[in-house]
């Protein structure tokens, strides 16, 4: 039917698009990694901002100073940071916005309304949320007071944005054996359930990249191989790693601002299921419990993890909530984001910041590809 | 007549549901009313013991002066999102018809690597884009700055707009194709008219997006050509910070994208599905 | 070789420019990227309007990007400069942040031409244009000061718990435990940068002027016994404030406010706070608010000073040298100082209208005149920008560590990374 005149004129059609995209995202980035490998910055003989800066190759030397340098634990508080960040800001708005939906979901009067209300934060800006919430968060002000001027009860002492309490300490040298250990287990995982789906092939696999992680670790015990996570001993009296107790605040505002997101998400996935499916399971004798129990939960697994994978890659870009919140100098509730902005545009470290920029894209990659490959593998082997 | 236990059950848990509801409601609300409060008070006014007061006569002329710092960056945010949101709408919604319906040399790899650009840290580019904007004589004006939003915003179109269309039935289109209608005749009389949905959903989305957006902002404007999220940074970023003017700042730059939101709220969830790249 | 002729060549240019300049009437624009927005936008705006009663064909476009303390300002201002669009002129802290950054780059175009001829030579005071000057050249014209190390205090209260107000820091932590007995905060500090900011008061009276000097000559190590002694200081005076408890969740402004509401006893703030407690709050100066030299620092002015200079590529280079001769001239500082709650940078511009200062700028004034003056560095004069940024990582280090050994070294490995102690 279409013929090969009108294929051309699609292509055609498509191409600009392809050649923006292209340039603006794939050509940019490659800029990036280049400038990432150089000593922009890094050499005080060339002053970064001059008409021609001499930059040098300087291979993966920025990339092995962030991860060893004692003086830049800066990145490595980023880094920890990012991780506590996203695991309690998606698990607070999955958990909020499931709690949101679910209660929505019970035919209420006036459902619009609520649903308004719940979603209304995330038309708002970053900029605007920081504004908010830093003013809702001040010491002996706004959240901190309430108990008192509501109930009479003491006010809160704590202080959101500005405490300097380490929760969780870990050393950062224990790191790549905690890395270790999370990849065995994973790994164990996955071959146990490819097992019991008789899938051996893959079990197997998966056993083998167990002991390859394994081996890795213990190559690194004897010094064979080099990984960027050997830091000076000196780093834990200096900068204890760890759940900085300033993100709280952050991760408050964030919740507020996107569980509407993921509630609008499950409304969604709540509302797909066919009623048909619901009403057999009430008719076998289902409470309305087991109702979502046996059949909706199950049926959003899917959309669960769509959020989950689209909120954890916003708190790996997370920065201008964190600038209008904690201003850019605040060591505690320090993110790569932040970073970047203030090597790069404030000490003029042009190449440490893209560096930093690199392993921010680096890990948005680690988690965006494998699900881009698996929503399209899934959408084709659907068939279209 | 009494109640049957289940009768009983039934009511305690619709009035729990409520009551949860609107406890929740009046979480979410708290930020707005003290922004709303901090707004309407006098400076001199405005402390910490005293934040949840109402105020004793509310005090216009923060909103005012917002409106006088806030100048022209309201006309530009406007003319920014609707260039932007037009053009990358029509571009995604080509785009994604393209993508839905037509075999496309290399479409298995052109997709995913298009839809990879809206999950990119936009810093990573910051630097090359400005050379690249410099280059081409586009730096610092708002016509700049709608091509920037609209390349960053063409995968998210594209991608909602090919949801959209895989799901028109092919037999649709090969019926125009047996009439006669060729790849733009096909998207005028079949796609183009079944995508009105799609196209608030982007819409909605643009807007909110580009409305709100502040790196591309401050970094790629001259002052003549800044957004509003620049100007309220300036309010709330001064070092002796009044409280009354960032609030009534917040607010301003925040009405349009919640009006939208209010009216045309239900095309958001209808499509929401659409925007987490399920396909 | 290249470049030092491009420079040669540019001077020539502007001296004959300037020749040119005063026989015509200028027109086109003028953009001045600043980020004095907010309290600090009317002092700018006066200067602005004298200069179009003087330049009335010129449009001025007053170029501001606020937030975060010019953080932003910076961003914007680097894209710019790196892609080649300078604005006419810009806004930059005199000292480092202006030659450690942009003249280094090649980025500005020298002054001293217009310096012999508007005879800024005798009007500046020699410690203020050295710091402007490199190889000779001068590169921006510098229109306000304002002095770093000042002691705030509240007379009323401090007589009522009848401690003397400490010219020495020995005083201060004599008088601590005082302080501390009636509840009072002895000295409160504010969010990241006051602290530094407090910082180089302390170091400033342990090392004196010329040691202060030495840190960034080369002559006073970073890791010498002496700065291993101003960290020790600094621990102990730390001791006596809020580091720990409330401080990091503090603005100035609240600092200042603690000060006043008594309770806090004393607070180091550079003197923008005078602008706020007699302006914004309407205190009389020596009445509402006492001030004082920093403990072990009388006779000396730790300064910084805002600037503007010509950009190299700057489209209109004739409107910029007009702008900078306003600024440099009496009545452009005093048309600016009174609202903006600094003094003059010209020695000779407070005693020319007296009126429009009051107490406490007359006093500022005085010593300016008077005292030894060395550079901030928590503001950009002493050090350049890398250094500014990383020293934040050596303060991090030794509040986290407690350690005035690991400060010192961590501040020493900054040194030679930002080769901002090598001397200039």
């Amino acid at each position: 039917m279409r013929n090969n005149r009108d294929r051309y004129i699609a292509f055609v059609m498509l191409l600009p698009s392809l050649i923006l995209v292209g340039i603006f995202v794939y050509g940019f980035i490659g800029q990036a990694i280049q400038t990432s490998m150089t000593d922009w910055g890094q050499n005080p003989a060339q002053p970064p901002l001059a008409a021609t800066v001499i930059k040098s190759f300087v291979g993966l030397q920025n990339y092995e100073n962030i991860m060893t340098d004692t003086l830049e634990f800066y990145f490595r508080n980023a880094l920890v940071n990012t991780f506590f960040f996203t695991v309690l800001f998606v698990l607070g708005c999955v958990a909020a916005g499931m709690i949101l939906a679910l209660l929505l979901d019970q035919k209420v009067v006036g459902e619009g309304f609520f649903r308004t209300i719940f979603l209304f934060p995330m038309a708002l800006s970053f900029v605007v949320t920081g504004t908010i919430w830093r003013w809702m968060l001040q010491p002996g002000g706004g959240v901190n007071i309430l108990p008192q001027v509501l109930f009479g009860l003491p006010p809160i002492e704590f202080s959101w944005i500005n405490s300097r309490d380490v929760w969780l300490p870990f050393e950062w040298g224990n790191v790549p054996a905690y890395l270790t250990m999370a990849g065995i287990a994973i790994l164990a995982f996955l071959a146990v359930r490819y097992a019991s789906a008789r899938r051996w092939r893959a079990s197997r696999y998966a056993v083998l990249a167990a002991v390859i992680v394994l081996l890795v670790f213990a190559a690194r015990l004897w010094d064979f191989v080099w990984l960027p996570l050997d830091t000076p001993e000196a780093e834990t009296p200096i900068a204890p790693k760890g759940f900085n107790a300033a993100l709280v605040g952050i991760i408050i505002a964030a919740v507020w601002q996107m569980s509407g997101y993921t509630m609008a998400m499950f409304i969604a996935g709540i509302r797909g299921v066919p009623e048909e499916l619901r009403e057999a399971a009430r008719v076998d004798g289902c409470s309305e419990l087991d109702v979502y129990r046996r059949i909706v939960l199950p049926q959003l697994n899917p959309i669960i993890l769509s959020a989950m994978i689209i909120l954890g890659h916003i708190s790996l870009k997370i920065f201008d909530l964190v600038f209008a919140m904690a201003g850019p100098d605040n060591a505690k509730a320090v993110v790569p984001g932040l970073l970047v902005y203030t090597e790069g545009f404030r000490e003029n470290a042009f190449a440490k910041a893209s560096a930093i920029a690199v392993i921010m894209l680096f890990f948005v990659t680690l988690i965006i590809v494998p699900y881009l490959w698996s929503q399209l593998r899934e959408s084709r082997s659907r068939g279209r | 007549m009494s109640m049957t236990a289940y009768q009983w059950r039934r009511y305690t848990i619709r009035t729990a549901i409520y009551v949860a509801l609107i406890l929740l409601t009046v979480v979410f609300l708290t930020p707005v009313y003290l922004v709303v409060v901090t707004s309407l008070k006098d400076p001199a006014a405005i402390n910490l013991a005293t934040a949840w007061n109402t105020p004793e006569t509310p005090y216009w002329q923060s909103f005012s002066e917002v409106l006088d710092a806030f100048g022209p960056r309201l006309q530009n945010s406007f003319a920014l999102v609707i260039g932007a949101t037009m053009l990358s709408s029509l571009l995604g919604s080509l785009n994604g018809y393209v993508f839905a319906k037509w075999r496309i040399p290399g479409e298995r790899y052109l997709f995913p690597l298009m839809l990879f650009g809206m999950f990119i840290p936009y810093q990573a580019i910051l630097i090359p884009l400005f050379d690249f904007m410099r280059s081409v004589n586009l730096y610092g004006g708002v016509i700049g700055l709608i091509l920037i939003h609209t390349v960053y915003g063409l995968p998210i179109t594209t991608l909602i707009f090919r949801n959209f269309y895989v799901d028109i039935p092919d037999e649709m289109l090969e019926a125009a194709a047996i009439d006669g209608a060729d790849f733009f005749g096909i998207y005028q009389h079949v796609v183009f008219p079944l995508s009105i949905p799609g196209f608030v959903v982007v819409v909605i989305w643009q807007f909110t997006q580009i409305w709100n957006e502040f790196l591309f902002g401050v970094t790629m404007t001259n002052t003549d050509s800044q957004p509003i999220t620049v100007g309220l940074a300036q309010l709330a970023g001064g070092e002796a910070v009044k409280w009354n003017l960032p609030m009534a700042g917040a607010i301003v730059a925040a009405l349009p994208p919640l009006l939208v939101y209010i009216v045309l709220g239900r095309y958001f969830i209808r499509g929401l599905l659409a925007g987490s790249v399920k396909g | 070789m290249k470049k030092r002729l491009l420079i040669i060549g540019v001077l020539v240019m502007t001296l004959s420019l300037i020749g040119i300049v005063r026989a015509q009437d200028l027109s086109g624009q003028l953009e001045i990227f600043s980020w004095w927005s907010g309290d600090e936008g009317p002092a700018l705006e006066a200067l602005i309007a004298l200069y179009n009663s003087q330049n009335p064909n010129v449009e001025v476009i007053n170029a501001t990007v606020t937030g975060g303390s010019g953080v932003n300002a910076k961003a914007v201002l680097k894209t710019r400069m790196l892609g080649g669009t300078p604005p006419d002129t810009f806004q930059v802290h005199a000292g480092q942040e202006l030659t450690g950054t942009w003249v280094v780059a090649g980025r500005m175009q020298d002054l001293s031409g217009l310096y012999a001829e508007q005879g800024w030579n005798e009007a500046f005071p020699p410690d203020l244009i050295d710091l402007l000057t490199v190889d000779g050249a001068i590169y921006s014209v510098p229109v306000n000061i304002h002095r770093s190390n000042v002691l705030w205090y509240n007379p009323a209260k401090v007589e009522e718990w009848g401690v003397s107000v400490p010219a020495t820091w020995d005083e201060f932590l004599a008088a601590c435990p005082t302080l501390q007995a009636a509840g009072v905060t002895p000295l409160v500090v504010g969010e990241a940068w006051t602290v530094n900011h407090l910082w180089e008061s302390i170091a400033l009276g342990i090392l004196g002027a010329d040691g202060w000097n030495g840190i960034w000559t080369g002559e006073t190590l970073a890791n010498s016994p002496e700065m291993v002694a101003v960290w020790n200081r600094f621990s102990e005076i730390l001791a006596c404030s809020n580091v720990g408890a409330d401080s990091a969740g503090l603005s100035w402004q609240q600092a200042v406010d603690k000060v006043l509401a008594g309770e806090a006893a004393f607070n180091i703030m550079g003197d923008w706070a005078a602008g706020y407690m007699s302006t914004t709050l309407g205190l009389e100066p020596g009445v509402g608010f006492g001030f004082a030299p920093a403990p072990d620092t009388a006779g000396s002015f730790m300064w910084l000073s805002d600037s503007f200079g010509l950009p190299v590529g700057a489209p209109n280079p004739d409107n910029t040298i007009a702008w900078l001769s306003l600024l440099g001239s009496v009545e452009g500082q005093n048309a600016f100082n009174p609202l903006k709650g600094s003094i003059p940078a010209r020695t000779d511009a407070v005693a020319a209208a007296p009126d429009l200062y009051n107490a406490y700028l007359q006093s500022a004034a005085e010593d300016w005149a008077g005292n030894r003056l060395v550079g901030s560095l928590a503001h950009g004069v002493a050090a350049n920008e890398r250094f500014m940024g990383d020293f934040n990582t050596v303060m991090e280090v030794f509040i986290a560590s407690g350690s005035a050994e690991a400060a010192a070294s961590a501040m020493s490995a900054v040194c030679i990374t930002s080769g901002a102690c090598a001397g200039a």
